[in-house]
């Protein structure tokens, strides 16, 4: 009888893994696309009346993220100035290959959306002197009439858009999680769950972010943050990180409890390489405690201070559990060798075009983004007009 | 309900239905009065719904049919090696098959520095290796590959008969599978396979996506850090398309590697396939090898 074979990897897996940090943003980054969205769409299309505040800045903020999502892809790319042949010659049977098409499907339905959501507010201001006139007739598509029948029919195509884009965002996100799921060479991937586990946790994160961001932005407006909207963020946060980790989990048991040919060097993946990462960041620290502080920060009548500070830090703890959760899958999977015998490391490098500054750029573009917006558009604004 | 496709009225409707699908509920007759531009706005948008989802469902049916014809997958043999004969006789055209004989490898590493030499294949990245498998007496099983200077294992330690039962080699390189997970994933069509059943990727096509990197089981494929595409072994198709043999056949000493067309049951490798019990490389995934193999145990991956 003779035992396993002991720590071989095959000689290209040696040193350098194919997809590194910027792979591990850009599910990151459009997830907080969907998740954000989602938001958006509880209120428009859920009639979550209490999402009211958040609603259009939601918008903005997925618009925002979704501006940036290819970036990573941009720069991970080894010939990027090929990228648009993805959609010039795309070869259907990749999963990949969707990518171009439902990207730009994606975000122009969120410009389109955003467009109409801001439109009273764009055509108030199109007959604005100069420049900034301009601008507006440009975002008011150089139609600046309005009657109450074109009202009507703009918060028609709001519902229509936010009712298609529901759709579209889980096909957005369903999608970049099977790009993983369907890679059966890869048994730490390979598993039909992965689209669905990706979705529930680009929601997660989506909230997350907003409840982080109305927090602070309303910090910086001097307003106060509107009790109930906050806990209705915190409730629907709650609920979908359940479900999230209760997916990531079971996948994990079902794995464990099969014990098939490579489960031990699956667990022992877990258990030393990701053992930081996985256990403590993304399973206690970004999923247990968030659990707990939500638990008590969704209670009827807690005082308002402590709701936001348990937000607040839930907000947080949640996004770090998604994005060491991406890290996790993305990383993880190919720490372990093809040959199922051993494993490689990778810690991101600083510097570089896929290091870890650049990444942090990136990551803040989105923000720039909104800030922008926000200096043009109310994007906090809770106006009764729009019929909600 | 129980009607034919074409001939019942009623359902007539329903199939003119999905050309509507993408946009529902928002005719504009419904539409309360607008000014024509922003009818029109209206209608640009409409069409480029309709398109990109009519884009998405339409698109893979029909790659999928024009996949099926000309391919030379439904002229690859199963790994069955009696059923290669039968496929020979046919005598389609010329179909690469790839033959590993791993009783006969001494780890010499010849393959390795000629595969280097003949595709200019950077240091630390490989088209092809070999491996060895050595069986401790105590149950251990070790494997290693000699990726360093002339690649061959006599720089290493010898081994002791003393604590060692078996050892032997296993030279791996692409296995131009039938069923390629490479050319699948690859999202731009830059790997391909050629009608005589090899697998190539164009490089002036190849975006560095690195997704056919990972779905390519073997670990055979890379990134080349030089052209900054992905790269693999090709079985030399440059050789081999003007007659010759790949390198690494042509060099190997012991008549490990054995390269020919198993539609010819003249060729070497066609007469050695019908007599050995052949072998794949995890063929638990399905993706039907191409390289064969005479002599592996179950700790080869
Ligand atoms: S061995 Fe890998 S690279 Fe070669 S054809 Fe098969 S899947 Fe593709
Ligand atoms: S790296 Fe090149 S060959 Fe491989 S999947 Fe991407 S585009 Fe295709």
């Amino acid at each position: 009888m003779h035992g396993h074979p002991i720590e071989f990897m095959f000689p290209n897996d040696h040193g350098s893994i194919a997809w590194t940090l910027m792979i591990v943003l850009y599910p990151y980054i459009t997830g907080l696309v969907a998740g954000a969205f989602v938001v958006a769409a509880l209120y428009h299309v859920f009639g979550k009346k209490e999402l009211a505040p958040v609603a259009r800045f939601a918008l903005a903020a997925s618009f925002s993220f979704c501006a940036f999502a290819t970036m990573p892809l941009l720069l991970h790319l080894h010939q990027p100035q090929r990228a648009f042949n993805i959609m010039f010659t795309p070869n259907f049977t990749s999963a990949m290959a969707g990518f171009g098409f439902i990207y730009s499907f994606y975000l122009t339905l969120l410009g389109v959306e955003i467009l109409l959501v801001f439109r009273d507010d764009i055509v108030a201001r199109a007959n604005r002197r100069g420049v900034e006139g301009w601008l507006y007739k440009v975002l008011a598509l150089g139609v600046t009439n309005q009657t109450p029948g074109s009202r009507a029919l703009d918060h028609k195509w709001i519902s229509a858009l936010s009712v298609i884009g529901i759709p579209a965002a889980c096909v957005l996100h369903g999608y970049v999680g099977f790009i993983f799921g369907g890679i059966k060479a890869n048994p730490w991937w390979s598993t039909a769950l992965m689209p669905v586990i990706f979705l529930c946790s680009a929601i997660v994160s989506g909230v997350a972010m907003l409840i982080l961001l109305y927090v602070i932005a309303s910090k910086f407006r001097r307003v106060q943050v509107d009790d109930e909207c906050l806990r209705s963020m915190m409730r629907t946060l709650w609920l979908f990180l359940i479900l999230a980790v209760a997916l990531e989990e079971l996948e994990l048991l079902n794995m464990a409890y099969e014990s098939g040919a490579q489960w031990a060097m699956l667990s022992r993946l877990i258990h030393e390489k990701l053992h930081f990462s996985f256990t403590w960041l993304q399973l206690i620290l970004g999923s247990v405690v968030p659990f707990f502080l939500l638990l008590i920060g969704m209670r009827r009548g807690l005082h308002p201070g402590v709701r936001i500070g348990l937000g607040t830090v839930s907000g947080l703890l949640v996004l770090i559990q998604v994005m060491s959760m991406r890290w996790n899958v993305v990383i993880g999977g190919q720490l372990l060798s093809k040959s199922f015998r051993g494993f490689n490391n990778y810690l991101p490098e600083f510097g570089g075009r896929e290091g870890l500054g650049v990444a942090v750029l990136v990551f803040c573009l989105p923000f720039v983004l909104m800030f922008a917006l926000g200096k043009i558009l109310p994007l906090w604004k809770t106006d009764a007009a729009d019929g909600h | 309900m129980n009607c034919t496709p074409t001939g019942c009225p009623s359902c007539q409707p329903a199939a003119v239905a999905p050309a509507s699908v993408a946009s529902p509920g928002l005719a504009p007759s419904s539409a309360t009065p607008a000014d024509p531009g922003r009818r029109e706005f209206v209608w640009d948008a409409i069409r480029t719904f309709s398109f990109g989802a009519l884009t998405l469902t339409a698109l893979p049916i029909l790659v999928a049919e024009a996949d099926a014809d000309d391919d030379p997958k439904a002229a690859a043999p199963p790994a069955d090696p009696s059923a290669t004969v039968g496929a020979a006789k046919r005598k389609r055209t010329v179909l690469f098959g790839y033959l590993v004989d791993t009783t006969k490898c001494i780890g010499c590493g010849g393959c390795m520095l000629a595969c280097k030499n003949e595709n200019a294949v950077p240091d630390d990245q490989f088209r092809t290796w070999v491996e060895r498998y050595v069986y401790y007496k105590d149950g251990r099983v070790e494997v290693d590959t000699c990726t360093s200077g002339n690649f061959s294992f006599d720089q290493k330690p010898a081994l002791d008969p003393k604590v060692v039962d078996k050892a032997f080699f296993v030279p791996k390189l692409c296995n131009h599978c039938v069923e390629t997970p490479c050319i699948q994933v690859c999202p731009v069509g830059a790997s391909l396979m050629t009608k005589d059943g090899v697998v190539l990727i164009d490089h002036e096509r190849c975006i560095g996506c690195a997704y056919c990197v990972q779905a390519c089981p073997f670990g055979t494929r890379f990134i080349n850090h030089k052209t900054n595409t992905a790269d693999k072994c090709t079985w030399c198709y440059h050789r081999v398309a003007k007659g010759e043999k790949p390198a690494c056949v042509e060099v190997c000493p012991t008549g490990t590697r054995i390269f020919g067309d198993i539609n010819d049951p003249d060729s070497d490798i066609s007469k050695v396939l019908a007599v050995h019990r052949i072998d794949v490389l995890k063929s638990y995934l399905g993706t039907r090898p191409k390289t064969r193999y005479i002599g592996l145990t179950s700790e080869v991956v």
